[in-house]
């Protein structure tokens, strides 16, 4: 029993069911984050848990009450919109008790939360001004300050960070993540930016097609997908998927694919898979996986260092990202930057097989 | 009109600029001959214009017709001039702006922001509500007033043009309001807001420019009408309109023109006054109305 719990949420316009028996549970203090690509239901189900969109069947639940048609601002929740959604009529300060002022909080009171708010968002000297005269930043803080103020239990956000420049973008990311951890609150926070996703979160579910593929921490997902869907949408750049035939090798499972000039390599794998023998499957790498034989992770057990061409490569200041061709298919790799590699010649690659895992190719699921 | 061409205005040369700025005088002057001989004969006495000539400008001044065509003038039968018309029009005119003013901003707003089944239905009969022409109604509308008991009285009158106009302020309304953000209203929702609450704080405060838009449009149009007037509230709560038909054609006596042109100009004057006061916003209106709707 969690502190929102969701039991098997659907939701359908007419006869389309675009959500599709969803069972999410947060616990109290949790940072979830629903992520997926446009389409996928995420913010349907933020909106769900708002109040804004009915639960066509299944069970919502804030601190163990049934919220199936209650309204939103009987639930105790306060949103974040991707537009911040702020009054325009009115100054900041009143944006951010308007909420207080619906509920009936006596003026006094709404003054004292309202400069509390304001002093830990850094926006006292905003508080007469109208949300037409702030910066998309500004913006964002009175639209947070305007949720904190309700002292919500839980908080939405829809996708807060979109609108913003790239460089505003990673720093409200750092102030929210702050904000959590200062507040301890509970947050459910839709977006479609899988870096975002795994920077702020405690936990992620990863949606595709009103279903959600995946439930858990961020490295449970990163290094663990349940499937091709969420091992290709998390990660950038996105993780390489290579066909590859299952050889077992006394009683080491390998899977073999064809390197840059055709000649076969052998990469053993970590799965119990004598059962697959012969079988064609998907060998999911990552591209820091796939690196210079200096640059690799000393600790891993399976390390393949294999010779390959260097088809381009991308120096990224920090790392340089290269192209080589394995099983037939562009693979990116990520080696130090100080590591010589020149397109179009061959170059010694280590791939750290700890890391790789293996998919069904037919049905996408991950082979265990 | 003119902030979009300012916006767009080309460079010209000189030669074009002095072509346009003739051409552009030349029409003002033309549209605006009708209004200067009215003026300028309303203001002279009767003689001068019987003596023939129309155009030239008054050799005697005076407010004479202006004072008569108000208090003392023939209209039909009773010489109280067009005082207790004018004042009849108001009492029509501006309940009837109001009460159809209000509706329409409900309306637009439950139709944007409360979607409801079949409302793209109500909203496109309400939409031919503004296409039905006056004379088609003329008969049943007048038996319902009779039901009523308000026939031949300003009320009955205000029922008319409201039924009319709520149409049209629904239109305007509607699409005004469907450019607002419905986050807006998500978001009020959430902070406790109810129907009327979300109505009066989160939208109205935004809707300056569509209802001087609104309201000058339902002013001229309910001020002009003429058929409803004539029809409905003939006699002593007939309107502005009515009673300045019967003062030109009242047949008692000379046929005073004077005071006939300072009749006119006086049925006139609310309307362009309307124009004045908030024409700015009328343009500014419609352009935010068509733009995002």
């Amino acid at each position: 029993m969690g502190f929102l719990d969701i039991k098997q949420a659907t939701k359908s316009y007419g006869s389309v069911e675009v959500l599709h028996g969803v069972d999410i549970a947060v616990e109290e203090g949790e940072f979830l984050v629903l992520v997926g690509p446009s389409g996928c239901g995420k913010s349907t189900l933020l909106n769900m848990i708002a109040g804004l969109e009915d639960i066509t069947t299944g069970e919502i639940a804030i601190k163990g009450q049934r919220m199936n048609g209650v309204h939103p601002s009987k639930r105790n929740i306060a949103m974040v919109f991707q537009s911040y959604a702020l009054y325009p009529n009115m100054t900041v300060g009143q944006n951010i008790t308007f909420g207080l002022e619906m509920h009936g909080t006596p003026k006094a009171d709404r003054d004292k939360a309202m400069g509390e708010v304001a002093e830990l968002l850094q926006i006292t000297p905003l508080l007469g001004r109208k949300p037409g005269q702030l910066s998309g930043g500004q913006r964002q803080r009175v639209a947070m300050g305007r949720a904190l103020v309700r002292n919500p239990d839980v908080f939405l956000f829809d996708e807060p960070l979109s609108n913003l420049d790239a460089k505003l973008r990673v720093d409200m990311r750092t102030e929210i993540k702050k904000l959590h951890q200062r507040l301890g609150t509970t947050i459910v926070y839709v977006t479609h930016d899988q870096i975002e996703a795994m920077t702020l979160s405690t936990r992620i579910a990863v949606m595709n097609g009103g279903y959600v593929q995946q439930l858990g921490t961020p490295k449970e997902i990163y290094d663990n997908p349940a499937n091709v869907f969420v091992a290709s949408f998390m990660g950038s750049p996105s993780m390489n998927l290579m066909e590859g035939v299952v050889r077992m090798q006394g009683a080491e499972a390998a899977v073999e694919i064809a390197g840059s000039s055709g000649v076969p390599v052998l990469l053993p794998v970590n799965v119990a898979a004598q059962r697959l023998d012969g079988q064609t499957v998907l060998l999911g790498i990552r591209p820091e996986a796939l690196t210079d034989p200096d640059g690799a992770d000393k600790n891993a057990r399976r390390i393949v260092t294999l010779s390959n061409v260097v088809d381009v490569t991308e120096p990224a200041g920090s790392d340089t990202f290269f192209t080589t061709t394995l099983a037939g298919k562009d693979t990116i790799g990520r080696m130090r930057a100080d590591a010589v590699a020149v397109p179009g010649q061959v170059a010694q690659m280590a791939i750290n097989m700890d890391k790789a895992v293996l998919f069904d190719p037919t049905s996408g699921d991950r082979i265990r | 009109m003119s902030v979009a061409s300012q916006d767009n205005a080309m460079k010209t040369g000189r030669a074009a600029r002095v072509f346009i700025y003739v051409f552009l005088l030349v029409f003002a002057l033309f549209y605006l001959l009708p209004f200067f001989i009215m003026l300028v004969n309303s203001v002279k006495p009767l003689s001068e214009i019987t003596g023939g000539n129309m155009i030239a400008l008054p050799q005697v001044w005076t407010l004479e017709p202006w004072l008569g065509a108000w208090s003392t003038a023939q209209i039909g039968v009773e010489p109280t001039g067009l005082r207790p018309y004018f004042w009849n029009s108001i009492k029509m005119v501006v309940p009837a702006v109001v009460i159809c003013t209000a509706i329409g901003a409900l309306n637009g707003y439950i139709l944007t922001k409360w979607r409801f089944r079949g409302d793209t239905l109500i909203f496109g009969l309400m939409l031919f509500s503004c296409f039905i022409p006056f004379q088609i109604v003329l008969i049943p509308m007048a038996r319902i007033l009779g039901i009523l008991e308000i026939s031949g009285t300003t009320t009955g009158l205000v029922l008319v043009h409201v039924v009319y106009g709520i149409g049209f302020s629904t239109l305007y309304f509607r699409n005004y309001y469907a450019a607002f953000p419905t986050e807006l209203v998500r978001a009020a929702q959430i902070d406790g807001a109810g129907f009327f609450q979300i109505f009066y704080r989160i939208l109205m405060p935004s809707s300056g420019p569509i209802t001087v838009v609104c309201v000058i449009w339902l002013f001229t149009n309910i001020w002009n009408d003429f058929l409803f007037g004539a029809s409905f509230a003939s006699g002593g709560a007939a309107p502005m309109t009515v009673a300045l038909n019967n003062l030109v054609n009242s047949s008692t006596g000379v046929r005073e023109y004077n005071v006939h042109f300072a009749g006119a100009i006086m049925a006139a004057l609310p309307t362009l006054l309307v124009y004045i006061v908030a024409g700015r916003y009328f343009v500014r209106g419609l352009m935010a109305g068509s733009v995002k709707g």
